[in-house]
């Protein structure tokens, strides 16, 4: 009989930029210590892989800690832990050049130093670019180092189902092998999940198809709250359609986001003057959130272009030159050009709002421990909290670096000061096969269709959670997906197979996006505010005697998620106003 | 033209290779009849087919947007990216799916690649220094210096060119094309020292000597790494290291 008990010290739960990086810190922190790493698709498929513009670190004369710590921390609406920032910013130099150092192919200035470029949202050129690939390359060169340290064991191609906790300590994790469909336990003294964010919630996004918050709903599941939920990203430019999304470098690069009439309409919003060149921390610059909002009120005024997929606005670049799209920006040309048969040297780009990231996440601290004993997070399924209410561009794949090694750092510590595991282990994992084999592998008789239930949540999600919400979206959106939960209890699986059986995954994912889902709406309907990303139409200010405090979902048998609050971490920013282009 | 065709077109015939070990050990070609929409590509079919049709075929995917390497198959017999691959090219049909050429089929369109990955790390596809990484700043690479590598560093892993190659179709312990490619990626990097120590794998039976120089990796590519150059060139830089390893000590005499 196959092997169905497999045992490390830290067991990394994804391997894309977060996880990789805590593998590669666990490993040089103490090399005796066993190292597991799963992920559902070889770790060069994860979505870090689609990250374009760049990561943010202080390393230029003219720029300061301080500076980048404030342009975050207002650029999230003062929701950011501001301890997290300031170690955040400290820390983000030197991992970006131990970065540097692993061979990742940074763009230079011609003397041979790193080149940083603007972004939006940054008062300073602070973001560092491998041209517009930056994800994929920090990705291969993280996965490609990882490859050195034999302490490292991988299991590519393996999903998890569900963590193992016994005696209130998270030891390990039941996962099926894709290929075979084994089911096995992989016991651990410690345990970071670094999966990924949940963009697949919606229906229109930037995110992979792998992007279904696994990780988020396993922590979730296991009793972790989940923090800031409400808080989605919407990227103003993605391309109509496919989502694909067009780089803010493109806009940092100088170029201009235009309405039907060919008028930069930004400067509508309060976002500051139009100038010919771009401007730090204006108009085209300003941050995601206000320029996505700004979208939905040009169109709402009639303002916008109509396409088959909806309304939308034109990005014009064509006044950049050959030169600078080509060397600056070649893979937004190259996406223009295989996906909407556009060549923006010389047309406009259609693009618009488009959901990107999840500033919520996992529950956990500046050393990137959950709640839960034994478990940490990392990256765009955690929340520690840096992002606050918006996530600047390029403090993301920042973030997977700073926090990826920390939470590493701390689990191995973690793990070396453990000794034995539960004598339960073995129990929880066979109720856990009964689990799957009762829900989906045995299942008979079911009759509704998976992208039917897919088909529906998105609809809620879209009509009811996006950019902005009210009382009554989210209300009808909750009963909706309470609704849509129940008819997911029958749901059909025509696959039998235990050979690469996808239906089954797809299957498995669903039931994670519709756990986050029901958070997302819970702790919207919860935050009566607007701040950052959660614009609430019933409510349009911010409110910092009720709100400067994070919401914490947690997850309860056969009802909806319990919201409660903690406050904010503030050390040297108070709330102010934020102010954009004036 | 793309006008015109979709009037012409209403629905495409896909024949795709179906193989499921659990019920059966010979591998078949179904048939679906899927409507035609001239925005999509291949893999917006194949979801179509998976959502509508049939739930039970398999297949890889992800990021729809060329970069992941998940989603590579042949179609109508050549390697391809599916997110990056347009069904108009195939009109009027039928278009003909199977997974990767040169490799085992696990299931479907699924195939084993974990070999690429053992031969990827034989190569050992990281920065190798003489010193301890002790240094406080970024070592300094000109922009030219990027460039001499810059082209290697750029591959996906997808695949593609290890099914379009002759010699991996007949000898499997062939590096293959993707692994020297990146070999190449650290050789030519200015912060690598670690030529040496690639070059024992690279100079061995499996090595590129087994490169016939067909160049059909390079073709098919999609993000123009050229893995063919990077194997010529390595050979010509090994050649030359051999006769160096020759002549110096006769030089030195």
């Amino acid at each position: 009989m196959s092997q169905t008990s497999y045992e490390c010290d830290v067991l990394i739960i994804g391997a894309g930029g977060a996880g990789l990086r805590a593998a590669i810190s666990v490993a040089e922190k103490d090399p005796n210590l066993k190292i597991g790493v799963i992920s559902k698709v070889y770790p060069m498929r994860s979505h870090t892989v689609s990250a374009e513009g760049g990561a943010a670190a202080v390393i230029k004369d003219n720029d300061s800690l301080d500076d980048h710590a404030y342009d975050t921390i207002s650029g999230g609406d003062w929701l950011c832990d501001q301890d997290a920032v300031e170690i955040f910013v400290r820390e983000a130099p030197k991992e970006m050049i131990r970065l540097e150092h692993w061979g990742c192919p940074w763009s230079r200035q011609e003397d041979g130093k790193v080149a940083v470029r603007p972004f939006g949202g940054m008062k300073k050129q602070r973001t560092w670019y491998a041209a517009d690939k930056t994800g994929f390359h920090m990705l291969h060169a993280l996965f490609q180092t990882s490859m050195k340290y034999s302490s490292v064991q991988r299991y590519d191609e393996w999903f998890v189902t569900s963590l193992l906790v016994d005696e209130g300590r998270c030891q390990g994790a039941v996962a099926v092998e894709i290929a075979t469909g084994k089911i096995a336990a992989i016991k651990a003294r410690s345990v970071i999940i670094c999966s990924g964010g949940a963009g697949k919630v919606f229906p229109f996004t930037t995110n992979a198809n792998i992007k279904t918050g696994d990780g988020i709903a396993l922590a979730y599941r296991a009793g972790v709250p989940l923090k800031d939920m409400e808080f989605v990203q919407y990227h103003p430019t993605g391309l109509p359609f496919t989502g694909i999304l067009i780089t803010e470098a493109s806009r940092a690069e100088g170029g201009y986001l235009l309405n039907k009439d060919g008028y930069r309409y930004l400067q509508d919003y309060d976002l500051g003057k139009p100038e010919p060149k771009p401007v730090l921390r204006s108009m085209e610059l300003g941050p995601r959130d206000r320029l996505s909002q700004a979208f939905v009120k040009e169109a709402e005024k009639g303002r916008t272009l109509e396409g088959p997929y909806g309304n939308y606005v034109h990005l014009d670049l064509r006044h950049l030159g050959k030169k600078i799209i080509n060397e600056k920006i070649p893979f937004v040309r190259e996406l223009c050009m295989k996906y909407e048969n556009i060549d923006p040297i010389k047309e406009m780009i259609p693009v618009r709002p488009v959901v990107h990231y999840m500033m919520g996440g996992i529950d956990t601290d500046i050393n990137g421990a959950t709640p839960l004993s034994g478990l940490f997070a990392a990256g765009e399924c955690a929340c520690v909290s840096i992002n606050g209410a918006n996530r600047l561009g390029s403090n993301s794949l920042t973030e997977l670096l700073v926090f990826g090694a920390r939470a590493g750092e701390n689990a191995a510590k973690f793990a070396a000061n453990q000794n034995g595991l539960s004598s339960k282990l073995d129990a929880l994992y066979l109720d856990e096969v009964q689990r799957l084999n009762e829900q989906f592998l045995h299942k008979t008789g079911g009759t509704e269709n998976i992208a039917e239930i897919r088909k529906t949540m998105h609809k809620i999600m879209d009509e009811g959670a996006g950019i902005y919400r009210t009382n009554e979206s989210l209300i009808k959106s909750q009963n909706d997906i309470v609704e849509l939960k129940e008819r997911f209890k029958h749901i059909k699986i025509s696959d039998n197979s235990s050979t690469f059986n996808t239906e089954l995954i797809a299957t498995l994912e669903l039931s994670c996006l519709l756990d986050i889902a029901e958070s997302i709406i819970q702790s919207g309907l919860h935050r009566k505010e607007s701040r950052g990303s959660h614009q609430r139409s019933d409510f349009a200010e911010r409110d910092d005697s009720q709100y400067l405090s994070h919401s914490l979902a947690y997850k309860r048998e056969n009802d909806i998620p319990e919201i409660k609050y903690k406050p904010v971490v503030i050390t040297r920013w108070p709330p102010g106003e934020r102010v954009y282009g004036r | 033209m793309d006008d015109n065709l979709t009037i012409m077109a209403e629905s495409i015939t896909f024949e795709v290779f179906r193989y499921k070990p659990d019920e059966s050990s010979e591998p078949s070609l179904q048939k679906y009849k899927i409507p035609w929409q001239k925005d999509w590509v291949i893999l917006d079919a194949l979801n179509y087919i998976k959502d509508n049709i049939d739930g039970t075929l398999s297949y890889r995917w992800s990021c729809r947007m060329g970069v992941c390497g998940s989603c590579g198959m042949m179609v109508n017999g050549k390697p391809v990216l599916t997110c990056a691959t347009f069904l108009k090219k195939f009109l009027p049909g039928p278009i003909r799916i199977e997974p990767l050429e040169n490799f085992p089929v696990i299931r479907d369109l699924v195939i084993e690649m974990s070999d690429f990955l053992d031969k990827l790390k034989s190569v050992k596809p990281w920065v190798i220094r003489d010193e301890q990484d002790l240094v406080e700043e970024e070592y300094v690479q000109t922009p030219d210096q990027l460039a001499d590598y810059k082209q290697y560093s750029m591959c996906i892993n997808c695949m593609l060119c290890y099914s379009a190659c002759p010699v991996v179709a007949l000898e499997p312990d062939f590096v293959g094309p993707a692994a020297i490619a990146l070999a190449q990626r650290y050789n030519m990097d200015n912060r690598d020292q670690g030529n040496k120590e690639r070059m024992e794998v690279l100079n061995a039976d499996t090595g590129i000597w087994n490169c016939t120089f067909v160049g059909d990796c390079s073709v098919v590519c999609p993000e123009n790494v050229d893995p063919a150059g990077a194997i010529q060139r390595y050979k010509v830089e090994s050649a030359s290291h051999w006769w160096k390893n020759l002549l110096l000590p006769w030089g030195k005499g």
